[in-house]
Protein backbone atom coordinates (compact mmCIF):
# COMPACT_ATOMS: atom_id res chain seq x y z
CA UNK A 1 0.00 0.00 0.00
CA UNK A 2 1.20 2.97 -0.87
CA UNK A 3 0.71 6.46 1.27
CA UNK A 4 -1.21 9.36 0.01
CA UNK A 5 -1.35 11.95 2.58
CA UNK A 6 0.83 12.42 5.47
CA UNK A 7 0.54 14.82 8.13
CA UNK A 8 2.53 15.69 11.13
CA UNK A 9 2.39 17.82 14.24
CA UNK A 10 -0.22 20.44 11.68
CA UNK A 11 -1.30 23.54 13.82
CA UNK A 12 -3.54 26.41 12.87
CA UNK A 13 -4.23 29.38 14.72
CA UNK A 14 -6.68 32.05 14.16
CA UNK A 15 -4.84 34.97 16.45
CA UNK A 16 -4.90 33.17 20.07
CA UNK A 17 -7.58 30.57 19.68
CA UNK A 18 -6.22 27.07 18.04
CA UNK A 19 -8.23 26.10 15.39
CA UNK A 20 -5.75 22.45 14.69
CA UNK A 21 -3.74 21.78 17.68
CA UNK A 22 -0.96 19.21 16.43
CA UNK A 23 -2.65 16.85 14.10
CA UNK A 24 -0.74 13.48 12.60
CA UNK A 25 -1.80 10.86 10.73
CA UNK A 26 -1.20 9.31 7.50
CA UNK A 27 -3.66 7.77 4.82
CA UNK A 28 -3.09 5.28 2.49
CA UNK A 29 -4.24 5.09 -1.27
CA UNK A 30 -7.47 3.92 -2.09
CA UNK A 31 -8.54 4.46 1.88
CA UNK A 32 -11.79 6.07 3.03
CA UNK A 33 -10.63 8.03 5.75
CA UNK A 34 -12.72 9.89 7.68
CA UNK A 35 -12.78 12.69 10.44
CA UNK A 36 -15.35 12.54 12.85
CA UNK A 37 -15.38 15.48 15.71
CA UNK A 38 -18.23 18.02 16.61
CA UNK A 39 -18.83 21.43 15.23
CA UNK A 40 -15.62 23.42 15.43
CA UNK A 41 -13.70 20.64 16.17
CA UNK A 42 -11.44 22.10 13.23
CA UNK A 43 -12.72 19.37 10.55
CA UNK A 44 -12.83 21.71 7.93
CA UNK A 45 -10.05 23.67 8.91
CA UNK A 46 -7.74 20.69 8.54
CA UNK A 47 -9.68 20.36 5.08
CA UNK A 48 -8.65 23.90 4.18
CA UNK A 49 -5.25 23.17 4.87
CA UNK A 50 -4.25 20.19 3.35
CA UNK A 51 -6.37 21.62 -0.04
CA UNK A 52 -3.92 24.91 0.25
CA UNK A 53 -6.94 27.22 0.59
CA UNK A 54 -5.28 27.93 4.43
CA UNK A 55 -1.57 28.14 5.55
CA UNK A 56 -0.56 25.88 8.51
CA UNK A 57 0.58 27.84 11.54
CA UNK A 58 3.00 25.21 11.74
CA UNK A 59 3.66 20.96 10.69
CA UNK A 60 3.80 19.97 7.69
CA UNK A 61 1.33 17.75 5.21
CA UNK A 62 2.67 16.05 2.42
CA UNK A 63 -0.36 14.59 -0.77
CA UNK A 64 0.44 12.97 -3.24
CA UNK A 65 4.75 13.38 -2.50
CA UNK A 66 3.61 17.22 -2.65
CA UNK A 67 3.75 19.82 -0.09
CA UNK A 68 0.83 21.67 0.62
CA UNK A 69 2.50 25.09 1.37
CA UNK A 70 5.68 25.02 -1.13
CA UNK A 71 3.99 23.25 -4.12
CA UNK A 72 0.25 24.38 -4.16
CA UNK A 73 -0.36 23.81 -7.90
CA UNK A 74 0.49 20.44 -7.70
CA UNK A 75 -1.57 19.38 -4.71
CA UNK A 76 -4.47 21.09 -6.31
CA UNK A 77 -4.04 19.33 -9.52
CA UNK A 78 -3.58 16.07 -7.25
CA UNK A 79 -7.02 16.99 -5.49
CA UNK A 80 -11.15 17.10 -6.07
CA UNK A 81 -13.15 19.01 -3.45
CA UNK A 82 -16.63 18.41 -2.47
CA UNK A 83 -17.12 21.63 0.15
CA UNK A 84 -19.41 21.56 3.04
CA UNK A 85 -21.36 24.42 1.79
CA UNK A 86 -22.65 24.05 -2.15
CA UNK A 87 -20.45 25.55 -4.56
CA UNK A 88 -22.89 25.27 -7.94
CA UNK A 89 -24.66 27.64 -10.13
CA UNK A 90 -28.32 27.85 -10.71
CA UNK A 91 -28.15 28.76 -13.66
CA UNK A 92 -25.55 26.63 -15.25
CA UNK A 93 -26.50 22.71 -16.36
CA UNK A 94 -24.57 19.78 -15.19
CA UNK A 95 -22.72 19.93 -18.24
CA UNK A 96 -21.36 23.24 -17.77
CA UNK A 97 -20.56 23.05 -14.55
CA UNK A 98 -18.25 19.97 -15.72
CA UNK A 99 -16.85 21.59 -18.88
CA UNK A 100 -16.15 24.39 -16.91
CA UNK A 101 -13.99 22.60 -14.45
CA UNK A 102 -12.47 20.40 -17.16
CA UNK A 103 -10.96 23.61 -19.02
CA UNK A 104 -9.57 25.05 -15.69
CA UNK A 105 -7.97 21.56 -14.70
CA UNK A 106 -6.79 21.02 -18.22
CA UNK A 107 -8.58 18.13 -19.10
CA UNK A 108 -7.30 17.48 -23.07
CA UNK A 109 -10.70 17.90 -25.04
CA UNK A 110 -9.91 14.65 -26.87
CA UNK A 111 -11.31 12.82 -23.58
CA UNK A 112 -13.34 14.96 -22.16
CA UNK A 113 -16.57 13.95 -23.47
CA UNK A 114 -15.82 10.71 -22.44
CA UNK A 115 -15.14 11.15 -19.00
CA UNK A 116 -18.29 13.62 -18.94
CA UNK A 117 -20.11 10.38 -19.57
CA UNK A 118 -18.15 8.49 -17.09
CA UNK A 119 -18.69 10.47 -14.15
CA UNK A 120 -22.27 11.65 -14.34
CA UNK A 121 -22.90 7.68 -14.60
CA UNK A 122 -21.04 6.92 -11.24
CA UNK A 123 -23.49 9.53 -9.88
CA UNK A 124 -26.09 8.62 -11.31
CA UNK A 125 -27.00 11.84 -13.23
CA UNK A 126 -26.36 10.72 -16.72
CA UNK A 127 -29.97 11.11 -17.51
CA UNK A 128 -29.86 14.96 -16.04
CA UNK A 129 -26.76 16.60 -18.17
CA UNK A 130 -28.58 19.71 -19.96
CA UNK A 131 -30.65 20.28 -16.62
CA UNK A 132 -29.99 23.39 -14.61
CA UNK A 133 -28.95 22.90 -11.52
CA UNK A 134 -31.63 25.18 -10.26
CA UNK A 135 -33.70 22.15 -11.04
CA UNK A 136 -31.73 19.76 -8.87
CA UNK A 137 -32.59 18.38 -5.16
CA UNK A 138 -29.76 18.39 -2.19
CA UNK A 139 -29.02 14.88 -2.70
CA UNK A 140 -28.67 15.45 -6.88
CA UNK A 141 -26.23 18.82 -6.13
CA UNK A 142 -24.08 16.99 -3.61
CA UNK A 143 -23.57 14.33 -6.31
CA UNK A 144 -23.00 16.53 -9.17
CA UNK A 145 -20.52 17.92 -7.03
CA UNK A 146 -18.87 14.57 -6.40
CA UNK A 147 -18.80 13.87 -9.95
CA UNK A 148 -17.25 17.24 -10.70
CA UNK A 149 -14.34 16.81 -8.32
CA UNK A 150 -13.36 13.18 -9.79
CA UNK A 151 -13.59 14.32 -13.40
CA UNK A 152 -9.62 15.33 -13.45
CA UNK A 153 -8.63 12.42 -11.79
CA UNK A 154 -7.67 12.96 -8.85
CA UNK A 155 -5.93 11.06 -6.21
CA UNK A 156 -7.35 12.02 -3.28
CA UNK A 157 -11.16 13.69 -3.38
CA UNK A 158 -12.16 15.75 0.18
CA UNK A 159 -15.82 15.21 1.25
CA UNK A 160 -16.37 17.92 3.89
CA UNK A 161 -19.85 16.45 5.47
CA UNK A 162 -20.92 15.66 2.63
CA UNK A 163 -24.34 14.54 3.46
CA UNK A 164 -25.05 17.44 6.04
CA UNK A 165 -28.48 18.44 5.61
CA UNK A 166 -29.84 15.51 3.15
CA UNK A 167 -32.40 13.12 4.09
CA UNK A 168 -31.74 9.56 5.13
CA UNK A 169 -31.99 7.57 2.37
CA UNK A 170 -30.27 10.13 -0.34
CA UNK A 171 -27.35 9.83 2.88
CA UNK A 172 -27.16 6.19 2.37
CA UNK A 173 -27.29 6.61 -1.56
CA UNK A 174 -24.39 8.91 -1.37
CA UNK A 175 -22.86 6.62 0.63
CA UNK A 176 -23.34 3.76 -1.79
CA UNK A 177 -21.55 5.93 -4.87
CA UNK A 178 -18.43 7.09 -2.51
CA UNK A 179 -17.92 2.99 -2.26
CA UNK A 180 -18.51 2.45 -5.68
CA UNK A 181 -16.11 5.00 -6.70
CA UNK A 182 -13.37 3.72 -4.60
CA UNK A 183 -13.58 0.23 -5.70
CA UNK A 184 -14.04 1.20 -9.11
CA UNK A 185 -11.39 3.91 -9.73
CA UNK A 186 -9.64 3.61 -6.73
CA UNK A 187 -9.50 6.76 -5.49
CA UNK A 188 -8.96 7.81 -1.64
CA UNK A 189 -11.52 9.66 -0.50
CA UNK A 190 -10.83 12.02 2.52
CA UNK A 191 -14.12 12.95 4.62
CA UNK A 192 -15.53 14.61 7.73
CA UNK A 193 -18.58 14.22 8.97
CA UNK A 194 -20.26 14.63 12.68
CA UNK A 195 -22.58 12.03 11.84
CA UNK A 196 -21.68 8.92 14.21
CA UNK A 197 -23.43 6.52 11.98
CA UNK A 198 -22.15 7.63 9.05
CA UNK A 199 -18.35 7.22 10.32
CA UNK A 200 -19.33 3.49 9.92
CA UNK A 201 -19.12 4.06 6.16
CA UNK A 202 -14.93 4.69 6.54
CA UNK A 203 -12.18 2.07 6.12
CA UNK A 204 -10.76 4.38 9.30
CA UNK A 205 -11.55 7.35 11.63
CA UNK A 206 -9.85 9.83 13.13
CA UNK A 207 -11.97 11.04 16.01
CA UNK A 208 -11.48 14.51 16.38
CA UNK A 209 -12.01 17.00 19.42
CA UNK A 210 -10.82 20.53 20.10
CA UNK A 211 -8.30 20.46 17.31
CA UNK A 212 -6.56 17.55 18.51
CA UNK A 213 -6.79 13.82 17.34
CA UNK A 214 -8.13 11.70 20.18
CA UNK A 215 -8.26 7.95 18.51
CA UNK A 216 -7.50 6.96 15.07
CA UNK A 217 -8.56 3.04 14.14
CA UNK A 218 -11.26 1.11 12.10
CA UNK A 219 -14.45 1.51 13.47
CA UNK A 220 -14.78 -1.81 14.75
CA UNK A 221 -11.22 -1.36 16.45
CA UNK A 222 -12.12 1.61 18.05
CA UNK A 223 -15.65 0.23 19.49
CA UNK A 224 -13.37 -3.00 20.57
CA UNK A 225 -12.34 -0.17 22.81
CA UNK A 226 -15.06 0.11 24.88
CA UNK A 227 -14.65 -3.72 26.28
CA UNK A 228 -16.59 -5.67 23.32
CA UNK A 229 -19.19 -6.60 21.83
CA UNK A 230 -23.12 -8.01 22.97
CA UNK A 231 -23.33 -11.97 21.98
CA UNK A 232 -27.10 -12.43 22.17
CA UNK A 233 -27.97 -16.31 21.84
CA UNK A 234 -30.99 -18.43 21.63
CA UNK A 235 -30.40 -22.07 22.18
CA UNK A 236 -31.65 -25.38 24.56
CA UNK A 237 -31.98 -25.16 28.03
CA UNK A 238 -28.38 -26.07 29.19
CA UNK A 239 -26.18 -23.63 26.95
CA UNK A 240 -26.13 -20.56 29.47
CA UNK A 241 -23.75 -22.93 32.37
CA UNK A 242 -21.85 -24.69 28.86
CA UNK A 243 -21.13 -20.95 27.69
CA UNK A 244 -20.15 -19.89 30.75
CA UNK A 245 -17.90 -22.33 31.42
CA UNK A 246 -16.43 -22.79 28.37
CA UNK A 247 -15.57 -18.97 27.93
CA UNK A 248 -15.59 -17.97 31.46
CA UNK A 249 -17.69 -15.21 30.70
CA UNK A 250 -20.95 -14.29 32.92
CA UNK A 251 -24.08 -15.34 31.35
CA UNK A 252 -27.19 -13.86 32.14
CA UNK A 253 -30.60 -14.72 30.83
CA UNK A 254 -33.09 -12.31 29.52
CA UNK A 255 -36.33 -13.77 28.49
CA UNK A 256 -35.45 -16.65 26.71
CA UNK A 257 -32.18 -14.83 25.31
CA UNK A 258 -28.55 -15.12 26.51
CA UNK A 259 -26.01 -11.97 26.74
CA UNK A 260 -22.54 -12.09 27.23
CA UNK A 261 -19.84 -9.76 26.32
CA UNK A 262 -16.61 -10.90 24.08
CA UNK A 263 -14.21 -8.69 22.92
CA UNK A 264 -14.22 -9.02 19.25
CA UNK A 265 -18.19 -10.21 18.54
CA UNK A 266 -18.01 -11.04 14.83
CA UNK A 267 -14.73 -13.34 14.96
CA UNK A 268 -16.28 -14.68 17.73
CA UNK A 269 -19.37 -16.30 16.07
CA UNK A 270 -18.05 -18.82 14.02
CA UNK A 271 -16.36 -19.95 16.61
CA UNK A 272 -19.17 -20.40 18.97
CA UNK A 273 -21.12 -21.93 16.26
CA UNK A 274 -18.25 -24.44 15.91
CA UNK A 275 -18.14 -25.06 19.38
CA UNK A 276 -21.56 -25.83 20.28
CA UNK A 277 -23.25 -28.09 16.89
CA UNK A 278 -26.64 -28.08 16.42
CA UNK A 279 -27.21 -26.33 19.99
CA UNK A 280 -27.75 -22.73 18.83
CA UNK A 281 -30.75 -21.74 17.24
CA UNK A 282 -30.04 -17.98 16.61
CA UNK A 283 -26.87 -15.76 17.07
CA UNK A 284 -26.84 -11.52 17.31
CA UNK A 285 -23.68 -9.48 17.72
CA UNK A 286 -24.36 -6.04 18.87
CA UNK A 287 -21.86 -3.72 18.87
CA UNK A 288 -20.80 -0.59 20.63
CA UNK A 289 -21.95 2.40 18.77
CA UNK A 290 -19.22 5.20 18.06
CA UNK A 291 -21.46 7.82 20.09
CA UNK A 292 -20.42 5.44 23.46
CA UNK A 293 -16.66 6.01 21.54
CA UNK A 294 -16.78 9.33 21.88
CA UNK A 295 -18.33 9.47 24.97
CA UNK A 296 -15.88 7.49 26.84
CA UNK A 297 -12.49 9.30 24.81
CA UNK A 298 -14.21 13.38 25.53
CA UNK A 299 -16.11 12.97 28.30
CA UNK A 300 -19.16 14.02 26.37
CA UNK A 301 -21.62 13.25 23.39
CA UNK A 302 -21.71 15.05 20.30
CA UNK A 303 -23.95 17.41 19.60
CA UNK A 304 -24.45 20.58 17.39
CA UNK A 305 -22.63 23.57 18.59
CA UNK A 306 -24.38 26.94 18.44
CA UNK A 307 -24.65 29.06 15.38
CA UNK A 308 -21.21 30.23 14.13
CA UNK A 309 -20.93 33.78 11.92
CA UNK A 310 -21.07 31.86 8.85
CA UNK A 311 -24.13 29.33 9.55
CA UNK A 312 -25.85 32.85 10.09
CA UNK A 313 -24.74 34.15 6.90
CA UNK A 314 -25.60 31.08 5.38
CA UNK A 315 -29.38 31.23 6.62
CA UNK A 316 -29.30 35.08 5.81
CA UNK A 317 -28.02 34.14 2.11
CA UNK A 318 -30.89 31.57 1.92
CA UNK A 319 -33.60 33.65 2.82
CA UNK A 320 -32.69 36.63 0.62
CA UNK A 321 -30.80 34.83 -2.47
CA UNK A 322 -32.79 30.63 -2.06
CA UNK A 323 -34.88 31.54 -4.95
CA UNK A 324 -32.77 33.41 -6.94
CA UNK A 325 -29.61 31.46 -7.76
CA UNK B 1 -1.57 29.89 -21.69
CA UNK B 2 -3.38 27.65 -19.06
CA UNK B 3 -4.02 31.51 -17.06
CA UNK B 4 -5.23 33.27 -20.74
CA UNK B 5 -7.52 29.64 -20.48
CA UNK B 6 -8.30 30.08 -16.79
CA UNK B 7 -9.56 34.13 -17.27
CA UNK B 8 -11.85 32.85 -20.28
CA UNK B 9 -13.24 30.23 -18.29
CA UNK B 10 -13.94 32.44 -15.32
CA UNK B 11 -15.38 35.32 -18.37
CA UNK B 12 -17.50 32.60 -19.80
CA UNK B 13 -19.64 31.63 -16.39
CA UNK B 14 -20.27 34.92 -15.68
CA UNK B 15 -21.44 35.74 -18.97
CA UNK B 16 -23.73 32.40 -19.18
CA UNK B 17 -25.37 32.82 -15.51
CA UNK B 18 -25.94 36.88 -17.34
CA UNK B 19 -27.63 35.44 -20.10
CA UNK B 20 -30.11 33.27 -18.04
CA UNK B 21 -30.73 35.79 -15.70
CA UNK B 22 -33.33 37.39 -17.40
CA UNK B 23 -34.94 39.48 -14.31
CA UNK B 24 -31.84 40.93 -13.72
CA UNK B 25 -31.35 42.17 -17.14
CA UNK B 26 -34.46 43.47 -17.16
CA UNK B 27 -34.08 45.42 -13.32
CA UNK B 28 -31.05 47.18 -14.46
CA UNK B 29 -32.34 48.54 -17.60
CA UNK B 30 -35.27 49.38 -16.27
CA UNK B 31 -34.26 51.20 -13.36
CA UNK B 32 -32.18 53.67 -15.46
CA UNK B 33 -35.23 53.79 -17.95
CA UNK B 34 -37.71 54.75 -15.16
CA UNK B 35 -34.97 57.74 -14.25
CA UNK B 36 -35.43 58.82 -17.98
CA UNK B 37 -39.18 58.66 -17.66
CA UNK B 38 -39.69 60.46 -14.70
CA UNK B 39 -36.69 62.94 -15.91
CA UNK B 40 -38.22 63.39 -19.58
CA UNK B 41 -41.65 63.56 -18.30
CA UNK B 42 -42.12 65.43 -15.31
CA UNK B 43 -38.60 66.99 -14.11
CA UNK B 44 -37.21 68.05 -16.91
CA UNK B 45 -39.76 70.75 -17.65
CA UNK B 46 -39.65 72.37 -14.12
CA UNK B 47 -36.18 72.05 -13.79
CA UNK B 48 -33.80 73.51 -15.98
CA UNK B 49 -30.00 74.30 -16.06
CA UNK B 50 -28.82 76.71 -14.90
CA UNK B 51 -27.08 79.04 -17.46
CA UNK B 52 -27.57 76.97 -19.99
CA UNK B 53 -27.04 77.30 -23.47
CA UNK B 54 -29.27 77.27 -25.77
CA UNK B 55 -30.46 74.18 -27.50
CA UNK B 56 -29.73 72.09 -24.59
CA UNK B 57 -31.78 70.88 -22.42
CA UNK B 58 -31.96 68.79 -19.20
CA UNK B 59 -33.15 65.61 -20.50
CA UNK B 60 -29.94 65.51 -23.59
CA UNK B 61 -27.52 66.82 -21.01
CA UNK B 62 -29.08 63.63 -18.78
CA UNK B 63 -28.46 61.16 -21.19
CA UNK B 64 -25.05 60.11 -20.99
CA UNK B 65 -25.07 60.21 -17.25
CA UNK B 66 -28.14 57.59 -17.31
CA UNK B 67 -25.38 55.49 -19.36
CA UNK B 68 -23.00 55.92 -16.83
CA UNK B 69 -25.65 55.36 -14.30
CA UNK B 70 -25.89 51.82 -15.64
CA UNK B 71 -21.94 51.17 -16.11
CA UNK B 72 -21.85 52.33 -12.04
CA UNK B 73 -24.62 50.14 -11.02
CA UNK B 74 -24.08 46.92 -12.70
CA UNK B 75 -20.48 46.89 -12.66
CA UNK B 76 -20.40 47.55 -8.71
CA UNK B 77 -22.97 44.55 -8.66
CA UNK B 78 -21.02 42.50 -10.64
CA UNK B 79 -18.13 43.27 -8.74
CA UNK B 80 -19.40 42.45 -5.41
CA UNK B 81 -21.03 39.44 -6.16
CA UNK B 82 -17.20 37.66 -5.74
CA UNK B 83 -18.54 37.63 -2.05
CA UNK B 84 -21.21 35.46 -2.89
CA UNK B 85 -19.44 33.14 -5.60
CA UNK B 86 -16.46 32.84 -2.76
CA UNK B 87 -18.76 31.42 -0.05
CA UNK B 88 -21.67 29.36 -1.93
CA UNK B 89 -20.99 29.65 -6.01
CA UNK B 90 -18.96 28.46 -8.48
CA UNK B 91 -15.99 30.84 -7.47
CA UNK B 92 -15.35 28.80 -4.64
CA UNK B 93 -14.22 25.87 -6.04
CA UNK B 94 -12.09 27.87 -8.09
CA UNK B 95 -10.14 29.01 -5.92
CA UNK B 96 -9.08 25.13 -5.12
CA UNK B 97 -8.00 24.32 -9.35
CA UNK B 98 -4.78 25.25 -9.93
CA UNK B 99 -4.93 29.10 -11.29
CA UNK B 100 -3.48 31.58 -9.71
CA UNK B 101 -5.58 33.99 -7.70
CA UNK B 102 -5.28 37.06 -9.99
CA UNK B 103 -6.69 35.41 -13.06
CA UNK B 104 -9.83 34.44 -11.00
CA UNK B 105 -9.91 38.45 -10.32
CA UNK B 106 -9.13 39.56 -14.09
CA UNK B 107 -11.63 36.98 -15.32
CA UNK B 108 -14.05 38.10 -12.98
CA UNK B 109 -13.86 41.82 -13.96
CA UNK B 110 -13.49 41.04 -17.42
CA UNK B 111 -17.27 38.91 -17.37
CA UNK B 112 -18.65 41.94 -15.45
CA UNK B 113 -17.57 44.29 -17.90
CA UNK B 114 -18.75 42.83 -20.52
CA UNK B 115 -22.07 42.49 -18.72
CA UNK B 116 -22.62 46.37 -17.85
CA UNK B 117 -21.15 46.78 -21.90
CA UNK B 118 -24.03 45.09 -22.74
CA UNK B 119 -26.53 46.95 -20.52
CA UNK B 120 -25.20 50.24 -21.83
CA UNK B 121 -25.78 49.66 -25.61
CA UNK B 122 -28.93 48.94 -24.78
CA UNK B 123 -29.77 51.97 -23.00
CA UNK B 124 -27.51 53.91 -25.67
CA UNK B 125 -29.49 52.49 -28.57
CA UNK B 126 -32.55 54.17 -27.07
CA UNK B 127 -31.15 58.00 -26.94
CA UNK B 128 -33.16 59.17 -30.04
CA UNK B 129 -35.96 59.81 -27.64
CA UNK B 130 -33.86 62.23 -25.66
CA UNK B 131 -33.31 63.99 -28.85
CA UNK B 132 -30.00 62.53 -29.08
CA UNK B 133 -28.89 61.19 -33.03
CA UNK B 134 -26.86 57.52 -33.50
CA UNK B 135 -24.89 56.49 -35.77
CA UNK B 136 -22.76 53.04 -35.99
CA UNK B 137 -19.90 54.93 -35.01
CA UNK B 138 -21.00 56.74 -31.89
CA UNK B 139 -22.43 53.13 -30.80
CA UNK B 140 -19.17 51.17 -31.02
CA UNK B 141 -18.16 54.55 -29.30
CA UNK B 142 -20.19 54.49 -26.38
CA UNK B 143 -19.78 50.51 -25.75
CA UNK B 144 -15.98 50.84 -26.04
CA UNK B 145 -16.18 53.91 -23.35
CA UNK B 146 -18.82 51.88 -20.89
CA UNK B 147 -16.67 48.88 -21.42
CA UNK B 148 -13.43 51.06 -19.93
CA UNK B 149 -15.66 52.67 -17.39
CA UNK B 150 -17.14 49.49 -16.47
CA UNK B 151 -14.01 47.77 -16.10
CA UNK B 152 -12.76 50.53 -13.82
CA UNK B 153 -15.91 50.21 -11.36
CA UNK B 154 -16.07 46.34 -11.61
CA UNK B 155 -12.27 46.20 -10.71
CA UNK B 156 -13.44 48.40 -7.29
CA UNK B 157 -16.03 46.20 -6.31
CA UNK B 158 -13.95 43.42 -6.52
CA UNK B 159 -11.15 45.40 -4.65
CA UNK B 160 -13.45 45.57 -1.90
CA UNK B 161 -15.55 42.92 -1.84
CA UNK B 162 -12.31 40.84 -1.78
CA UNK B 163 -11.78 41.61 1.95
CA UNK B 164 -14.99 41.65 3.02
CA UNK B 165 -16.74 38.65 4.52
CA UNK B 166 -20.75 39.54 4.34
CA UNK B 167 -23.61 40.66 2.00
CA UNK B 168 -23.98 42.96 4.71
CA UNK B 169 -20.84 44.99 3.79
CA UNK B 170 -22.58 44.84 0.14
CA UNK B 171 -25.37 47.51 1.45
CA UNK B 172 -22.68 50.13 2.89
CA UNK B 173 -20.79 49.88 -0.26
CA UNK B 174 -24.10 51.24 -2.07
CA UNK B 175 -24.73 53.65 0.59
CA UNK B 176 -21.59 55.39 1.18
CA UNK B 177 -19.69 54.74 -2.03
CA UNK B 178 -22.13 53.90 -5.05
CA UNK B 179 -24.12 57.05 -4.34
CA UNK B 180 -21.39 59.70 -3.59
CA UNK B 181 -19.62 57.96 -6.56
CA UNK B 182 -22.72 58.96 -9.34
CA UNK B 183 -23.88 62.27 -7.89
CA UNK B 184 -20.23 63.46 -8.05
CA UNK B 185 -19.83 62.46 -11.57
CA UNK B 186 -21.49 65.16 -13.10
CA UNK B 187 -24.25 63.12 -14.28
CA UNK B 188 -27.11 64.82 -12.95
CA UNK B 189 -26.06 68.36 -12.79
CA UNK B 190 -23.00 70.01 -14.08
CA UNK B 191 -20.02 70.95 -12.72
CA UNK B 192 -20.51 74.26 -12.38
CA UNK B 193 -23.73 74.43 -10.55
CA UNK B 194 -22.19 73.16 -7.51
CA UNK B 195 -20.27 75.17 -4.53
CA UNK B 196 -16.27 74.39 -4.79
CA UNK B 197 -15.75 72.24 -2.17
CA UNK B 198 -17.88 69.51 -4.27
CA UNK B 199 -16.55 70.30 -7.73
CA UNK B 200 -12.83 69.48 -5.94
CA UNK B 201 -14.73 66.36 -5.03
CA UNK B 202 -16.09 66.02 -8.33
CA UNK B 203 -12.90 65.95 -9.85
CA UNK B 204 -11.55 63.41 -8.02
CA UNK B 205 -14.46 61.07 -8.84
CA UNK B 206 -12.85 59.00 -12.03
CA UNK B 207 -17.00 58.52 -12.67
CA UNK B 208 -16.82 62.24 -13.82
CA UNK B 209 -14.03 61.66 -16.34
CA UNK B 210 -16.52 58.68 -18.00
CA UNK B 211 -19.48 60.46 -18.11
CA UNK B 212 -17.86 63.67 -19.76
CA UNK B 213 -16.39 60.92 -22.20
CA UNK B 214 -19.49 59.58 -22.89
CA UNK B 215 -21.57 62.86 -23.52
CA UNK B 216 -18.94 64.04 -25.71
CA UNK B 217 -19.49 61.13 -27.32
CA UNK B 218 -23.36 60.69 -27.24
CA UNK B 219 -23.63 64.50 -28.73
CA UNK B 220 -20.90 63.75 -31.05
CA UNK B 221 -23.68 63.08 -34.38
CA UNK B 222 -26.43 65.55 -33.33
CA UNK B 223 -27.37 69.11 -34.43
CA UNK B 224 -29.58 71.20 -32.96
CA UNK B 225 -31.68 74.25 -34.41
CA UNK B 226 -31.56 77.21 -32.44
CA UNK B 227 -33.22 79.41 -34.86
CA UNK B 228 -34.87 78.93 -38.00
CA UNK B 229 -32.06 78.29 -40.49
CA UNK B 230 -29.29 78.56 -37.56
CA UNK B 231 -28.19 75.37 -36.08
CA UNK B 232 -25.09 74.48 -34.39
CA UNK B 233 -23.21 70.64 -33.20
CA UNK B 234 -24.60 69.78 -29.81
CA UNK B 235 -21.30 69.09 -28.53
CA UNK B 236 -19.84 72.73 -29.56
CA UNK B 237 -22.83 73.83 -27.45
CA UNK B 238 -22.37 71.95 -24.46
CA UNK B 239 -18.43 72.50 -24.69
CA UNK B 240 -19.18 76.23 -24.56
CA UNK B 241 -21.78 75.98 -21.85
CA UNK B 242 -18.81 73.89 -19.68
CA UNK B 243 -20.96 70.58 -19.54
CA UNK B 244 -18.11 68.90 -21.65
CA UNK B 245 -14.97 70.02 -19.93
CA UNK B 246 -11.70 67.33 -21.15
CA UNK B 247 -10.53 66.22 -24.50
CA UNK B 248 -11.78 62.69 -25.31
CA UNK B 249 -8.22 61.70 -24.86
CA UNK B 250 -7.67 63.31 -21.64
CA UNK B 251 -10.87 61.07 -20.15
CA UNK B 252 -9.81 58.18 -21.39
CA UNK B 253 -6.31 58.08 -20.62
CA UNK B 254 -7.36 59.35 -17.09
CA UNK B 255 -9.96 56.32 -17.18
CA UNK B 256 -6.97 53.82 -18.23
CA UNK B 257 -5.08 54.93 -15.59
CA UNK B 258 -7.58 54.29 -13.19
CA UNK B 259 -8.89 51.45 -14.59
CA UNK B 260 -5.08 49.74 -14.52
CA UNK B 261 -4.81 50.74 -10.36
CA UNK B 262 -8.32 49.59 -9.57
CA UNK B 263 -7.44 46.43 -11.63
CA UNK B 264 -3.82 45.65 -10.10
CA UNK B 265 -5.95 46.39 -6.63
CA UNK B 266 -8.42 44.15 -7.04
CA UNK B 267 -5.93 41.28 -8.34
CA UNK B 268 -3.75 42.10 -5.67
CA UNK B 269 -7.04 42.07 -2.66
CA UNK B 270 -8.15 38.79 -4.00
CA UNK B 271 -5.03 37.00 -4.33
CA UNK B 272 -4.31 37.81 -0.44
CA UNK B 273 -7.80 37.11 1.07
CA UNK B 274 -8.27 33.58 2.70
N1 LIG C 1 -11.14 32.11 9.66
C1 LIG C 1 -11.35 31.83 10.97
N2 LIG C 1 -11.09 32.76 11.91
C2 LIG C 1 -11.28 32.49 13.22
N3 LIG C 1 -11.74 31.32 13.69
C3 LIG C 1 -12.02 30.35 12.80
C4 LIG C 1 -11.84 30.56 11.40
N4 LIG C 1 -12.18 29.41 10.75
C5 LIG C 1 -12.57 28.55 11.72
N5 LIG C 1 -12.46 29.10 12.95
C6 LIG C 1 -12.76 28.44 14.22
O1 LIG C 1 -12.01 27.27 14.30
C7 LIG C 1 -12.76 26.23 14.88
C8 LIG C 1 -12.78 25.03 13.97
O2 LIG C 1 -13.58 25.32 12.83
P1 LIG C 1 -13.87 24.25 11.71
O3 LIG C 1 -12.58 23.68 11.24
O4 LIG C 1 -14.73 24.90 10.70
O5 LIG C 1 -14.69 23.15 12.51
P2 LIG C 1 -15.53 21.92 11.97
O6 LIG C 1 -15.41 21.88 10.49
O7 LIG C 1 -14.94 20.74 12.64
O8 LIG C 1 -16.95 22.16 12.40
C9 LIG C 1 -14.15 26.79 15.16
O9 LIG C 1 -14.21 27.15 16.53
C10 LIG C 1 -14.21 28.00 14.28
O10 LIG C 1 -15.03 28.99 14.87
MG1 LIG D 1 -16.85 22.03 9.04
Amino acid sequence: MTEVIRVEGLVKRFGDFTAVDGVSFTVQQGEIFGFLGPNGAGKSTTIKILSTLLKPTSGTAILAGYDVVRQPNEVRQSIGMVFQDPALDNRLTAEEHLILHAMLYNVPRSVLAERIDQVLKMVGLADRRKSLVRTFSGGMRRRLEIARGLLHHPKVLFLDEPTVGLDPQTRAAIWEHVRRLRDEIGVTVFMTTHYMDEAENCDRIAIIDHGKIQAIDTPAALKRRIGGDLIIVTGDPGLQEDLAARYGVEVRRVGNELHFQVAAGAEFVPRVVADFPGRIRSIQVKQPSLDDVFLQLTGRAIRDEEASELDLMRQHARRVWGGRR
Amino acid sequence: MHVARAIYTIWLREFKVFVRERSRIVGMIGQPLLYLLIVGTGISSGMSLNNAPGGMDYLKFMYPGIIGMSVLFTSIFSGASIIWDREFGFLKEVLVAPVPRWAVAVGKILGGATVASIQSAILAALAPVAGISLSVGVMVKLLLLSFLTSLAVTSLGVAIAARMESMQGFQMIMNFLVMPLYFLSGGMFPVQSAPAWMQKLMLVDPLTYGVDALRQVAFSHTTVELAPGLSAPLVEIARSGGLIRWDLGVDVAVMAAVTLVLAAAAAVSFSRAE
